[in-house]
Parts: structure tokens; sequence; C-alpha cells
């Protein structure tokens, strides 16, 4: 196998059980999934189907019940340097409003990066991070949370990961809190970070219709097993699997 | 007023005439005047959905229109008719005690979390109703909870469990008919679907839908920025921008043919997985709403309008009649041409 055919990050049959005996919930059950440079991959599913709880095992924030992680062909699983795991693997929540500490201006939250990055993060590599996801940093990097807008929260968690030049972004339900306006500006900076710089995106959503618009690739997530995967096109608008239809016919439509 | 839907809810025992008709209203918070000037009506059996981005007044509205403004928020003038009463928000009156949830009841934003933890479903109903009519015996209360549920084809097995045991979608479904235990005229729901996935948010959609077919509530206001739940849910939609209601009209009318710019801009920033949504890049609407402590001059939509001309920003025009309207002066101008196609 050429180094080419390695996929950027990778879980291997990953498992995660909560509770034990009857209580036993299989929250991730079995799930395989791979994301490569330059890819924006979905997984969508209703409430409860897992998907939080496998962006949590993706993130080594969680430790699996069993499977392998993999990034860039090797074995991470157990692996205990997450300090180095997060410079590559980087993620956005979904709340805006509450992943801020309301008493830091910006420019004191961006340099709570030190503590990852050290001397590598320079105030240039702060004014980058911004400018990529569309701030201007004289603008916010002097404000508090609560002088910023929803879309410019998020933009700016956007840019906190950013910092860390990371070649997987994880999106956990990122744009669920915000309304339809703001949401396609959030989903244009992913989508043009994918193009740009080649990073493998993962996006969580409950949301068919974002999926649609930003993804490459959809896993279907339900009870915690992947039910269909594919190419965007062939998963949600010719769907196999009957979960998937009926997610898709749940759907409210705009048109007729 | 007279889609298919109400066309069979007149003989349901409602009586006729508007549900609700509010007018003049203005609220505040200190010296930002977050809802300026509203009018609409809701019909009988009526679902009105109220859209538009964050930030724009929507849920300030919702507060006043269910009596719930507390401080910061004052109302400072307006008027209210529900089912035929009266009453004048002017001057800082207090509404009465008794219009709260048997009148007009709000089903709040994050509704699903509003239940005691420590309390079962059929305790706080009990609750509800002797809160309003006294002393109610526990199995009055309980029966009106069951009768409802089985009204609603909801599981009984709810009145005697706690929250944490029934799912994000069942919560939110029994906040809904808590909320509407007293028979409200009037119910203002306040982005009760946001925070559910698209299953649960369906059924609760076909919930509301069968309170209003069966008279249970008279007439819903809807509020949200999900255009295509509105398309599911609503028959008349009022879109708000900055404070002001900028167009009104059908549900279907106003998604296939927008009459203010505001409304066609708010439209073309919905995904839908529909093939279109996947060949063209969406932009969202340039620039953010006004700060509403200095709106913009005339028309408040005209600094992120590519429409705009000179004559904006002087008070637009209203283009319509009172069902159906859009506040526009290229509306004025361009009486029958799609605004779509010249954006």
């Amino acid at each position: 196998m050429t180094t080419d055919d390695v996929p950027l990050l990778a879980g291997e049959h990953l498992a995660r059980t909560f509770g034990r005996g009857k209580d036993a919930v299989r929250a991730v059950d079995d799930v395989s999934i791979t994301l490569n440079a330059g890819e924006v991959t979905t997984v969508v599913g209703e409430s409860g189907s897992g998907k939080s709880t496998l962006a949590r095992l993706l993130l080594k924030l969680l430790p699996p019940s069993g499977g392998r992680l993999l990034l860039d062909g090797r074995d991470v699983t157990t692996g205990a340097d997450t300090t180095a795991y997060w410079r590559d693997v980087q993620a956005v929540f979904q709340d805006p409003f509450s992943a801020f500490n309301q008493f830091f201006t910006v420019r004191r939250l961006l340099a709570r990066a030190r503590r990852l990055l050290g001397a590598e993060l320079t105030e240039e590599r702060v004014n980058t991070a911004l400018e990529q996801v569309g701030l201007r940093p004289a603008d916010v990097l002097g404000r508090y949370p609560h002088q910023l807008s929803g879309g410019q929260r998020q933009r700016v968690m956007i840019a906190r990961a950013l910092l860390m030049r990371p070649r997987v972004l994880i999106a956990d339900e990122a744009t669920s809190m915000l309304d339809a306006s703001l949401r396609a500006t959030i989903l244009n900076v992913l989508t043009d970070l994918r193009s740009e710089s080649g990073l493998a995106i993962l996006f969580i959503t409950h949301d068919i219709g974002q999926a649609c618009y930003v993804s490459d690739r959809v896993l279907v997530m339900s009870n915690g097993r992947v039910v269909e995967s594919g190419p965007t096109d062939e998963v949600i608008f010719a769907p196999s699997h009957e979960y998937t239809r009926r997610l898709l016919a749940d759907v409210p439509r705009l048109h007729g | 007023m007279s889609t298919e839907r109400t066309a069979d809810v007149a003989t349901a025992g409602t009586s006729a005439g508007p549900v609700l008709t509010a007018s003049g209203l203005r609220a505040a918070y200190g010296p930002t005047v977050a809802v300026d000037d509203v009018a609409l009506s809701v019909g009988s059996g009526e679902v009105l959905g109220i859209a538009g981005e964050s930030g724009c007044g929507k849920s300030t509205l919702a507060a006043v229109l269910s009596l719930t403004a507390r401080p910061p928020l004052s109302v400072l003038g307006g008027e209210l008719t529900v089912d035929g009463e009266r009453l004048d928000l002017s001057g800082g009156r207090k509404p009465p005690r008794t219009w709260r949830g048997g009148v007009v009841s709000l089903l709040p934003q994050g509704a699903m979390n509003a239940l005691s933890a420590t309390a079962k479903v059929g305790d706080v109903a009990v609750d509800v109703v002797r809160a309003h009519r006294g002393r109610v015996p526990r199995g009055v209360a309980l029966d009106l909870l069951a009768d409802r549920l089985d009204a609603l084809d909801l599981p009984r097995r709810v009145i005697g469990a706690y929250p944490h045991q029934l799912s994000g979608g069942m919560r939110q479904r029994v906040v809904t008919v808590l909320s509407t235990l007293l028979d409200p005229r009037l119910l203002i729901a306040d982005e009760p679907t946001s925070a559910l996935d698209v299953s649960t948010q369906r059924a609760l959609v076909d919930l509301l839908r069968e309170l209003v077919r069966r008279g249970l509530v008279g007439g819903i206001v809807f509020v949200t920025h999900d255009l295509p739940v509105l398309r599911a849910v609503a028959d008349r939609i009022a879109i708000m921008y900055a404070g002001r209601i900028v167009e009104t009209g059908p549900t279907a009318d106003m998604v296939d043919d927008p009459r203010h710019p505001y409304t066609a801009a708010l439209l073309s920033s919905v995904l839908v997985p529909e093939p279109q949504v996947r060949r063209r890049r969406i932009g969202g609407i340039r620039g953010a709403p006004p700060d509403l402590a200095d709106p913009p001059a005339g028309c408040r939509f005209h600094p992120r309008c590519s429409l705009a001309m000179d004559v904006c920003t002087t008070t637009p025009p209203v283009v319509g009649d009172a069902e159906a309207y859009a506040t526009c002066w290229w509306t004025k101008d361009h009486p029958d041409e799609p605004l779509e196609r010249s954006l």
C-alpha cells in the first residue's frame, strides 16, 4: 500500500458502550469511517443515533470500548499523547454561546492555544486564522463574547481550531444554533477551507439540507450503526436504505 | 385566510372572527425598541408563522403577545383583542392574571427542558389546573390530562413518568399538551422546533395542527427562523425585520412569489435537500441586522438590499391589503414582476 492510499484519519470497527449488564447502551456499534484530505464527510442521523459519541471517539475525548483509531495509518487508539493528536485533529462544537468564557476577550481566548502551541503562537498566526474565517482581527480581538453575534462567535471558534493548523476538523452540529443566513455563511467558510488548504472535515448534523449542501460523502447513522454511506448524490437523491428514506420523508420542503 | 385547512374548522364550535388582533405593538429594552409598531391578526383555526433572522425582534414579539414581558423588556404600547376581549397594553398596564395560560399560552424556546426533573408529568398537570381553576380534585386534573393525551394519540404512560424517562421529542410534545391543557384561545409557540431533529419536528408540527383542527386552541402564532417548517405548519406568514413586519401573506404565495427583497433573501439562503442546492453557492444575506437602538432611516433593510434606490431612505409604502402586503418601494414600482429575477 502506498502512502496515497492511507486515509488521513480512520476509525476501524469503533464501538462504545455506556453502562453495563442489561442497562448497557451501545451508543456506537462497529462503525468504520475514513476521512481524506480535501473532503467533507457528513454524518447524519436523528437525536440519539450516536453521532456525537462517534465525534468524541474520533477526538479522543472518550476511549472506545472496541476498535482502532488510525492517524496516517499509525494506531493512535491507546496513545496517551493527546497534545500531539489535537494539533492534527481539532473540533468546533454546537453551542457558540456557552463555549466562551464570558470574562475573556477574544484575544485572551485565542491565547489559550499557547498551551498546545507554545512559542509558535504568534500575533501573525492569530490574525491569519481570523482572516481565514472572514473576520477582521482589529474588529474582534478586543471584544468580549457578549459583544459578538452568534455567527461571529462560531467563526471565532473555527478560527480557534484553525490556529493549530489542523489537518482534520470535526464540526459537531456547528451550525445548528444559527439562523439560515448565518448558517450558509459558516458552511461556506468550511467548504472554502477544504478546497484551499486541503483540510479533511467531518461534519455532523441532523439537518439533511445542510448535509446536501456541504458534503462529498454522507454516512447515515441509526442506533449506533452506519446504515448507509456513499457519495452525497447517491445517498440523498437515491437512498437505498429504508431508514434514510424515512429520514428524508420527514424533512420539510420549501416548494410543493 | 381561506385555505383548505381552515375551512372545516369553522364548525368546530369556535366563534367566527379573528382569535387575535393586535395593533401598534411597541416594546423596548431600555433605548432599544425591539418591536416597533407591529400589527397582526390570527384568524380562527389559523396558524400564523413569524420568521426572520436572529435579533430581528421575533422572540420579543412572542413575549409581548404571550403577556410574559418582564424587565428589562418593557411594553410601551399597543392593543390586543383576543376572542373579542380588548386589552390595552399602554402605560405599563399589567394584563389580568387570568389571561396567562387560560386565554393566551406560551410554548417557550427549549420547552423540552421546562419540566421539573423531580416531578412526574401528572403532578405538573395537577399544579397547572389548580393554579387556574382553584381547588380541583387531583383525579379530575389527571383525567383532563388523560383525555387530552388520548385525543392526541399520545401514550397515557407519560402521566406517571419523570422527564428523564421520556425522549426529547416526547418531552416537547408533553410540554405542548400541558401548555394547552386549559384550552387557551391563542398559543404562542416560540422556536419550539429549533432543537429537534427532523422526525420529532414533524411529530410536533402534526400535534400543533391537530390542536387547531380540533379547536382545542383557537389559533397559533408560530415563531421560527426555519422557513421549511413554516411551510409545513403555517397558513399565513409574517416576515419580521428590525422590529417591523416587512411582508405578510398566505404561505404558498410568500414562498413562491416573495414581494419583499428581505423575504426573497431569506428564502434563497434556505438549505433543503433538493438537487439545485448542491449546484449553486448559497451566499446568505450580506451584512448583519441593524442595531435597533439606532435603526436606518426609511426601509430598515435598505443598507443590505441589492435593489435599494435613493427613495428607500424614506418610509416605504405598504403595497397590498391588510391580509397580504409588502412594505417596499421596488415592489410598488414593479407590481407584477417576480422579484427573484431582479436580485
